[in-house]
Formats: C-alpha cells, structure tokens, sequence
C-alpha cells in the first residue's frame, strides 16, 4: 500500500509542476467573463445561465483533464522508458497503475474543489440561489471524470497516447448516447440491428446517467437514491476499468 | 551460491505479421555469475545483451528458458529489494530534483525516513551532485543523469547491482568515475553484473566476462582466460646495429622482420623461440633495445566470436 501512496503522491507533484491546475485560471475566466456578458439577460435567467455556465465548464475542464493527462500517466512512462526503473524496484505493476491513477484522481480533486468554489463565489456575487441541486450535479460530474480518467488510463496499457486519446474521446461520446442506442434497439425491425445495439448499450458506459446539470442549473435536484445509483454504476464501471487496465499491464513487455 | 543463473534463456519476438516466424533475440542463453565478482557482459550492438538484462528485472519475459536472482526466480518482488539497476540511456522524472529523485526511489525501496536522508546525502557525495541536490535534472547534463542513474541504483544499498551500458556517453573523466564506483562495490562484497560493448573497460575492471553474439553466449571466463585461449602470446623484438632481414636464422624463428634504418623490429609468433632469437643477435653483434610480450586482446576474441560479416563491422568505442 505504501508504493501506491508514493507512486501516487509522486503523480501528484508531477502535476503541480508540469502546470495543470493553470486551467483554473481558464476556467475563472470563462465563467467570470461569460457572468459579464450574459447580464443583460433578465435577473431568473442571468441566474440559471451562470449555473449552466458555471456547472458547463467543471465537466468540460475536469474531463479535458481526465482524457489529456490520464493517456500520458502510463504511456508516457513507456514512452521515455522511466517505467523500466520503477518495476526493478519491490512494487507489483497493479501498485504502480493503482498510484498513477490515485495521484490523478488528487489532482483532479483538487482541480474540482477550487473550481466549485470559485463557481460558488460568483454565484454569491450576482446573488444568485445556491441549490443543493448544484452539489450533486458536481458530484456526480466528479464520478463522470473518475471513469472517464480509468478509460484513459485503461487505453493506454496498451496502445499509443493518440490512439488512446482517440479512443477515450470516442467512448465519452458514446457514452452519452447509449439512451439513443437502446431507442434504436427499441425501434428497428432488424434482429440483427437491435442485437448489436441492446449489446453495445449494455457493455458501453452510460454517461448520461451522470449527466443532471440541466435540472440542477434550474434548482430541480434528483432523488438521492437516484444519486446513489448512479454514482455507484459510475465507480462499478471505473473499478472494471482499472481491473482491465492492471491484467493488461501484467502482461505487457517493456 | 550463484547470485545470477540463466539456463537455456530463449527470448523470441512475434513479427507482427501472420506466417512470418518471431525474431529470436536471445536463443538459449546460459550464463552464471558468483557473488561479488564483477561480470562484464559484452556483446556488439543488438546481440540480446540488453534483453537479457530486462528479462532479468523482469521487464519481459522470457519465451523459455529460467532465470534466477539471489536464488529466486526473476519477477519476485521481494527480492528486488535486494537488487539495484541502471537502464541504457536512462531517462528519469525530470521534474524532481535530485535530492527528491533519490528520496522517491529510497520510499519505493521501503526505506525509512531517517536512514534515507543519510544516504541520499552520502550518495550525492559519492556520484559529486553536493552542489546540484536541489536542481531539477532537466537542468542536467548527460554524464550527471547517468551519475544520478547510479545512485538511484545504489540508494538501498542493494547486493546484486545490474547496469546497462554505464559507461556510454560519458566521456573519459565520467567512464573513469563509473569504473571506480563499480570497482568500490566489489570491495564491499556487491555483485555487479553490467553490459558493454566497450571492450577496454572490462578488460580493466571486469573479474569475469560473457561475450553475446546474435543471442548467444560464445564465451564465458576469466579475462586472462579468454585472451590466451587458443591465441598464441606473440614477442616484438628491437634490437639495433645488425640488419635482421639478412639473417637466414632469424629470419626463420620471426614472424615479421622489419628494418627501420639502424633498428630491426623482430616478432617471434611464440615465445619459447625468445631465447634462440637473442642468441643469435648477439652473435651477430647487435645490441638489445626491447622486448616486448603480446597477450591476445579481447577485441580479438570479440571479433572473431562474430563471424566473417561481421568482422567486417567496426565496433563502436562511445
């Protein structure tokens, strides 16, 4: 255990130094800049469009993150061979994919937590309702970006960090529209179609399950049952991931 | 106890394509090294020496064949703690500094805080990084990256230390540098198994030697050993005040007989003609300037282990 804590609180600095929380400042200003511009909007909608800005931007910057920095945490060790170091050393490869993705999912935390409050901070200062709509929309977008980090990561035990960006960004995407595959198995008169379909809505992650920015922006929360669900299929789902991501890791030369 | 035992190591790599056989890198490699004795692996560019080595850490595995490490198998984790390694043209995280760097391998090593704090201390000494402990190895050159690779490899004071090509890049002061440091280990009773192409420099250090060629080990011993094996030691004569190519009985026990001016060079092919071939200067008024014994060298043998073709390759000396 100790290994996945100084494997991960060494991912963890390489982050701060390699600059990624400057995103923050990118994210500050587009959610203060975007406040400014939509105020000539009336009061109610100056309201909910910030929160829908607001709540827009932490799923857009947390999930650039999990897809740009989670291909590089295994691939670019390979890459330039620093992983050859750290498996002569008395650590288990799952220790080692377990701490570079503890020492993303650090970051991220602390990506996320800064970014809700500076999202806070300017919904305190357009006076505008803070809904505990919100937090569970930030939630469960952190659950989104947790898997969406084991995906990354996952592609990247075995292919190249392009084809691994490739196929994370692909599988986002897909994974937002899996209610529309099961509606196409629901629809088609083909056996065929709605065998591949009802199968890929299955095996493919639902994101949008994770998605309830919308109603949250509005002030209309979701059961907490209903959260609960959600973010345990999202942590099911990232547990699969990093299962997949170690046996393949196992097994690879370097 | 052998400390490394290889038997029958087969490494073989698929081609990718259907139908088409796997490359075959190492083919049924055998080799042991005793402990703390210093073992040169020496082998010209892609003959397996560096597959050995990650099959040994276990960076992959081999397609058949055993591998052991301090008496157990290659892969066991508990036993790397044991073992120390520097890989080829190491790249490491160069946003550490290298105070941090060597504090990061020491955890990883299960070391504690006290104790490593000493060492990374001790060890910046030894490789002469004092003065850069706190600068991040970005800023570092290429001989002091492989000097910081050393001592991440000797940071928990391992008994077995496995270094891939120590020496390259270095420059005469660096290689001079890495040649003493493995040469301290042995004195404290470490095992040092490293790879080379560089053949004078396991002629200087090296207790024992394995030459790899396209995946096999075509010679293993005692440097000594391997030179005089079925090389005969030659002896250069020069001698002054006779003119040794006009002399039938010299001329007859040389191999080679050159005049330059005054002196005559004489090379006797074996050494037990030394004593006639004196003689016979003397009687003919000559005066003695040297004699001069030739061992084979291991660049003899490195050369004629590969084979015609190859032969025709010049090794490269970094």
């Amino acid at each position: 255990m100790w290994s996945v804590v100084v494997i991960a609180l060494n991912t963890f600095r390489e982050n701060l130094r390699d600059k990624i929380l400057y995103n923050l400042v990118f994210f500050a200003l587009l959610l203060i800049g975007a406040s400014i511009l939509l105020a000539d909007l009336t009061i109610m909608e100056h309201h909910r469009m910030i929160a829908d800005m607001g709540l827009a931007a932490i799923n857009l910057v947390g999930v650039v993150i999990a897809i740009f920095v989670g291909i590089g945490l295994v691939g670019k060790e390979i890459e330039r061979r620093t992983v050859y170091t750290i498996m002569a050393r008395p650590i288990r490869r799952t220790q080692f994919i377990l701490g570079k993705y503890l020492g993303l999912v650090m970051t991220l935390s602390v990506n996320m937590a800064v970014m809700m409050a500076v999202f806070l901070a300017t919904l305190w200062l357009y006076r505008a309702p803070v809904h505990g709509a919100l937090v569970q929309a930030v939630s469960l977008i952190f659950v989104e970006v947790l898997l969406v980090t084991a995906m990354a990561l996952f592609f990247s035990t075995f292919s190249t960090s392009t084809l691994s960006a490739s196929f994370t960004i692909g599988l986002f995407i897909v994974g937002h529209l899996t209610m529309d595959l099961k509606g196409i198995a629901e629809k088609s008169q083909s056996e065929t179609v709605k065998a591949v379909t009802t199968a890929a809505y299955y095996i493919f992650p639902n994101l949008e399950m994770l998605n309830v920015k919308g109603q949250a922006a509005v002030g209309v929360g979701v059961p907490y049952a209903y959260q609960a669900t959600a973010s345990l299929y999202g942590l099911l789902y990232t547990a699969a991931l990093l299962v997949g991501a170690c046996i393949i890791f196992q097994r690879r030369d370097f | 106890m052998d400390t490394i035992r290889v038997e029958g190591l087969t490494k073989q790599f698929p081609s990718g394509w259907p139908g088409r056989p796997p490359t075959t890198v190492l083919d049924g490699l055998s080799l042991s090294v005793r402990q703390g004795e210093i073992y040169g692996f020496l082998g010209p560019n892609g003959s397996g020496k560096t597959t050995t080595i990650k099959v040994l850490i276990g960076l992959i595995r081999a397609t058949s064949g055993t591998a052991e490490l301090l008496g157990k198998p290659v892969g066991d984790v508990p036993t790397r703690r044991r073992i120390g390694f520097l890989p080829e043209s190491p790249y490491f995280y160069d946003y550490l500094t290298a105070e941090e760097f060597l504090t990061f391998y020491g955890h990883l090593a299960g070391m504690d805080r006290a104790g490593l704090a000493r060492r990374v201390s001790q060890l910046l000494e030894v490789v002469g990084l004092v003065e850069a402990r706190t600068r991040q190895l970005r800023k570092f050159s290429k001989g002091m990256l492989q000097r910081v690779g050393l001592a991440q490899a000797l940071i928990h004071d391992p008994d077995l230390v496995i270094l891939d090509e120590p020496m390259s890049g270095l420059d005469p002061i660096g290689r001079k540098q890495v040649r003493d440091l493995i040469l301290g280990l042995r004195d404290q009773g470490k095992t040092v198994f490293f790879s080379t192409h560089i053949i004078p420099d396991v002629e200087m250090i090296c207790d024992r030697v394995g030459v790899i060629v396209k995946g096999k080990l075509l010679a293993t011993g005692r440097v000594d050993e391997l030179v005089n094996q079925g090389h005969t030691q030659s002896v250069e004569i020069t001698c002054q005040g006779i003119a040794a190519e006009r002399i039938p009985a010299i001329q007859a026990l040389a191999s080679r007989v050159v005049q330059r001016g005054s002196h005559s060079l004489i090379v006797l092919p074996r050494p037990d003609s030394l004593e006639q071939a004196l003689a016979e200067i003397r009687k003919q008024g000559g005066t003695l300037i040297s004699v001069t014994p030739h061992k084979g060298s291991l660049e003899e043998l490195f050369f004629t282990s590969q084979g015609p073709a190859e032969q025709a390759r010049p090794v490269a000396r970094s």
